[in-house]
């Protein structure tokens, strides 16, 4: 079942651990995503996977096989560059053909091949196209075009949408979301931009220093993160210090110190906590609402969306404004609402 | 007005630079043995004596051979740690280039005479391969800069990516690395081509008997009646080096108007 297996895989340059023993399991055509910040150890992670670092330890295997000390010329593997590396001496269609050498086509088969993939990533009747003639977008196709060109068992992306503007970038996800499901291909993608790995991937590996925080399919990313980094690293978030009192059951009892005492599913605490401890209240801007009664405070800026607004409340003891995402409220001071169904208990630290 | 000054200090200045270069061609078409004003009359006559003169082919030929193989082998070598100097994170990447670019500044004479006792030391017979080793010394340095100019242009990725799509070090290095270096390695070979041919001091002391084109010029100084022919002669390689370092300069540029990074 598990096509990609990485087992606890720690790599260094000479310095703290980039990657620390992180351990990770991908499906066969799954769209894959390792979300991060920069420094986060996913590329040096992917670049393990196609072979270009060598592990300092753990092991990869891909599809049965282990790959750990593999070359990258001998890995089924195929990688985007962040870069795109289209090949400056080349025009598009040897761009494209480059990995076919071995192969040994006759010519007429591998035009054909070729040119089924330009009309595949929308490129027809660029093939002659030298490499400095293209758009970043038709860049980013060929390189795609390049490296599916191979067939591989996996393809790597790294930030693959990172150098285009936003109108472009939004497109090319809608495509290559299309194109995965066209090719069948598992899909590993490498990304600091939590819309595009939420918006793509089947499944996302939250990485920080590192280590692997989280993996979980996009909606329970969101819904239910399982540490203050994964919440905060997706989306917007409000936290509230308070201390677990009791778990009764289904329900858990929090004391939330301004917001009094409240009851929560305990469903909705991350595994681990006890009674007692001291944790972090999580609830998202689009769960906390204007009310008639709840706890008071006063907008300190508001930001026009469209649809929906976005405003900073001031609430009386506590320093950092609430987050609100909403309609417009009224006049004068506010009252906010919530849902304690809503509410995900987490541990402070770690 | 301080426009004006700074222009003429510009004319004045490529006059310095020019001038005494104009002197050869000039002398080397006089119709007299002495090098002085007034000019006496036009004459190929110099330069028809250059063709007759076995000696000097001989000369040159030594030059052309040293040259040739001194600016392939620089090439090679300059090539090869160019290539490790920007691509491998090493240990003393910094003192090795040091040691490398040291004979740059290193005395010409110096460099002659040391190794014109270190072969006799070890017993090797005066020769031109002598001379290339020599020469070597000179040149790898001259390979190296230009070389690792080029491959700090291109995106490191490029290599990667054609190990990615199935090709090993040295298919590699045939598909990618050579079409891309190939400016630089043509601009590094003309480069030490021409520092070798007009190198006079090291190949002085390890040439023996068989001249390179500077010595034999050095030679023929000694008759006042051979100055017009060795002018002449001056005048040709002169045309000859401008006409190379042009080339190689149009050569080293070749390219490097296309991105040579991917983004």
């Amino acid at each position: 079942m598990n096509f990609l297996t990485i087992t606890n895989v720690s790599k260094s340059f000479g310095g703290p651990p980039v990657v620390n023993d992180v351990s990770l399991d991908v499906a066969r055509g799954e769209f894959f995503a390792l979300l991060g910040a920069s420094g986060c150890g996913k590329t040096t992670l992917l670049r393990m996977i196609a072979g270009f670092e060598t592990p300092d330890s753990g092991a990869i295997r891909i599809d049965g096989e282990d790959m750990t000390m593999v070359p990258p010329h001998l890995r089924p593997t195929n990688m985007v560059f962040q870069s795109y590396a289209i090949f400056p001496h080349l025009n598009v269609f040897d761009n494209i053909a480059y990995g076919l050498r071995k192969l040994k086509l006759p010519k007429d088969a591998l035009r054909a091949k070729v040119e089924a993939m330009l009309a595949t990533v929308r490129l027809e009747g660029l093939g002659k196209r030298g490499a400095d003639q293209l758009s970043g977008g038709q860049r980013q196709r060929v390189a795609l075009a390049r490296a599916l060109m191979r067939e591989p068992k996996i393809l790597l992306l790294d930030e693959p949408l990172g150098a285009l503007d936003k109108r472009l970038r939004e497109a090319m996800q809608v495509e290559l979301r299309a194109i995965q499901r066209k090719v069948g291909i598992t899909f590993l993608l490498v990304t600091h931009d939590q819309e595009e790995a939420l918006s793509l991937s089947d499944r996302v590996a939250v990485m920080h220093q590192g280590h692997i925080l989280q993996v979980a399919d996009p909606r329970s990313l969101y819904e239910r993160p399982n540490c203050r980094e994964v919440a905060d690293f997706i989306g917007e978030i409000n936290f509230f210090h308070a201390t677990l009192r009791e778990i009764a059951g289904a329900s858990a009892t929090v004391n939330a110190g301004l917001l009094g005492i409240l009851t929560l599913p305990a469903a909705n605490l991350a595994p681990g906590l006890k009674p007692g401890d001291h944790i972090l209240l999580a609830i998202r801007p689009e769960h906390v609402r204007f009310a008639d009664a709840g706890v008071v405070g006063e907008i300190a800026a508001a930001t026009f969306l469209g649809a929906r607004s976005h405003f900073h409340v001031k609430i009386a003891g506590r320093s950092e404004p609430v987050f609100v995402s909403g309609g417009a409220p009224p006049q004068g001071p506010v009252h906010l609402a919530f849902s304690p169904d809503r509410l995900i208990g987490l541990p402070t630290a770690g | 007005m301080k426009n004006k000054t700074l222009l003429l200090y510009a004319f004045a200045y490529l006059a310095f630079l020019y001038v005494p270069v104009l002197v050869l061609p000039v002398f080397s078409f006089n119709d007299s043995q002495f090098i002085a004003f007034p000019l006496s009359g036009f004459t190929t006559r110099w330069y028809a004596g250059l063709l007759a003169d076995s000696a000097l082919q001989h000369a040159l030929g030594n030059s052309l051979k040293v040259g040739v193989v001194t600016a392939l082998l620089s090439t090679l070598l300059g090539l090869t740690a160019a290539r490790a100097v920007t691509r491998y994170r090493l240990r003393g990447t910094g003192a090795a280039l040091g040691f490398i670019s040291l004979p740059l500044f290193i005395p010409d004479i110096v460099l002659g005479l040391s190794l014109l006792m270190l072969l006799g030391a070890v017993g090797l017979p005066l020769s031109l391969a002598g001379v290339v080793l020599g020469h070597l010394l000179v040149c790898v340095p001259f390979a190296l800069i230009v070389l690792i100019a080029r491959f700090e242009g291109f995106d490191k990725n490029l290599e990667e990516a054609s190990a990615d799509l199935g090709e090993d070090g040295w298919m590699t290095f045939w598909r990618v690395t050579f079409p891309l270096m190939l400016p630089g390695i043509a601009a590094s070979l003309l480069l030490t081509f021409i520092t070798s041919f007009d190198e006079f001091l090291v190949a002085y002391f390890l040439s023996g008997t068989e001249a390179t084109l500077p010595i034999y010029i050095w030679g023929q100084l000694r008759f006042p009646g051979r100055l017009p022919m060795v002018l002449a002669l001056g005048a040709i390689i002169l045309g000859a080096s401008v006409a190379l370092v042009v080339l190689a300069e149009y050569v080293r540029n070749l390219g490097v108007k296309k991105p040579m990074v991917g983004a």
